[in-house]
């Protein structure tokens, strides 16, 4: 049995069932749930961080949400719910919110308080504070929680083609049904290079990022690499 | 939402025996992982360069996702695909490549006016490591074991795809049956299970660790 045959063979690259096309399935799945995401995370972060209330609440959030098999709240939607790109693609959203609303806010109230302060002296306003401060200073913070945020969707996002969903899963599922290996395997070789792919571009914007908010100290570009 | 309790009362002792399996399959990894991660942290604080290396290598591994390093492992391990081997080692690798940050990033937020202290003291640098470093970079550790603990408790489900996922089985059972009470069971002991370790874990660090108590802001 050739492991990659199914990879390689180019049969698998066209038609209705082909990998681009299960690939920009699985692109599109991640890039609407991250965007949802983030519309909404973006926001309640900065006003969390920015007023330093209810940050127990945002911390309890964090693990809570660690804590939830996307397993189950995947298959528990859809049951409920009904199968559908839609509520696919709302699950894939509510798992993303907690790791980007916890790094906006952790980012924005973890801003240098003398750069703060610096900034109140000369005469900013609150909102000049917010945009001018403390919002570059959180952007390596906010780029490392969208990282994460993706990273758990296009995990998940192949968890969706178990519960009648599209995307680089349905390899993983189909070959399973059809105990087609070499197909499972395409489909598991394909899903971790994307997610690796956005690992390192993401990592890079990071890094750019906190090379824009402290020009003076060269953070450690390995850092902005390392596990989130 | 209504769910069948007679179902419940009848497969006690199943739902039982996947708890225990799920708890074991979960945190087995973390204590295989401290053991890899202590000396491992340790290089890359070390090692400069190479540890930067170790780190990205880490950051590479750790974003993978788990359904498709538990379809590729039976080929790297000679296991096959239901072997519980391959959770066990999926889950540690992750593991690893948190806690390695963990413990790089505690041993790195001891101030060197401390070390020092410690060297004039009359400690060796190992006995240093030891009884002061390590001691000093445990709640940053602790913080690193509680996240793989919870997300190791949560990931064991996945599993049930494409092997054996304990609770995870009742969620797929459920799902693939249309049936609501195993898919609600699997799910809220999974999180309960999850949940608990966490609040044990924060009562053993406040155990062994008195002096982290007070500091609250």
């Amino acid at each position: 049995m050739n492991l990659l045959g199914y990879l390689l063979n180019p049969a698998s690259w066209s038609g209705s069932g082909a990998i681009p096309r299960l690939l920009l399935q699985h692109l599109g799945y991640t890039a609407s749930a991250v965007l949802l995401a983030a519309a909404i995370a973006v926001p309640a972060g900065i006003l969390v961080g920015h007023t330093g209330q209810r940050s127990r609440l945002v911390t309890a959030l964090s693990t809570g949400a660690r804590a939830i098999p996307s397993l189950g709240l995947l298959f528990l939607a859809v049951m409920l719910l009904g199968t559908g790109t839609a509520n696919i693609v709302v699950v894939l959203a509510v798992l993303a919110v907690p790791p980007i609303l916890t790094r906006v806010a952790a980012g924005v109230s973890g801003a240098d308080r003398e750069a703060v302060g610096a900034a109140r002296a000369m005469g900013m306003t609150d909102l000049q504070v917010l945009t001018k401060v403390q919002w570059p200073l959180a952007l390596p913070l906010v780029v490392s929680g969208l990282r994460s945020a993706t990273l758990q969707v296009v995990a998940t996002a192949t968890v969706a083609a178990f519960a009648s969903g599209g995307g680089l899963g349905r390899l993983i599922a189909d070959g399973q049904q059809q105990d087609d290996y070499p197909q499972m395997l395409a489909g598991a070789v394909l899903v971790a290079g994307l997610a690796v792919v956005a690992h390192l571009a993401l990592s890079a914007l990071g890094w750019w990022a906190a090379r824009r908010a402290r020009p003076r100290s060269t953070p450690a570009a390995a850092l902005a690499f390392a596990p989130a | 939402m209504n769910l069948d309790w007679d179902w419940l009362r009848g497969n006690a002792g199943e739902i039982g025996l996947l708890l225990g399996q799920h708890a074991v399959l979960a945190v087995v990894p973390v204590l295989a992982a401290v053991l890899i991660a202590l000396p491992l942290g340790l290089a890359v604080l070390r090692a400069g360069r190479a540890g930067s290396v170790i780190l990205a290598v880490l950051g590479v591994v750790h974003s993978i996702p788990a359904l498709a390093l538990l379809v590729a492992l039976p080929l790297l391990l000679g296991t096959r695909m239901l072997d519980r081997l391959n959770v066990a080692v999926a889950l540690t690798v992750y593991s690893v490549a948190v806690l390695v940050c963990s413990v790089a990033d505690g041993l790195r937020s001891v101030p060197e006016s401390v070390r020092e202290s410690a060297s004039a003291a009359g400690f060796g640098p190992f006995r240093r490591l030891l009884r002061v470093e390590v001691p000093l970079a445990m709640p940053v550790l602790f913080a690193g074991l509680r996240v793989v603990t919870v997300s190791n408790i949560a990931l064991v489900s996945v599993a049930a795809l494409v092997g054996s996922g304990a609770l995870g089985q009742l969620i797929e059972r459920g799902y693939r049956s249309q049936f609501l009470t195993p898919l609600v069971v699997g799910l809220v002991l999974s999180v309960a299970l999850a949940l608990l370790a966490d609040a044990v874990l924060l009562l053993l660090q406040r155990g062994t660790l008195p002096w982290t108590r007070a500091r609250r802001a």
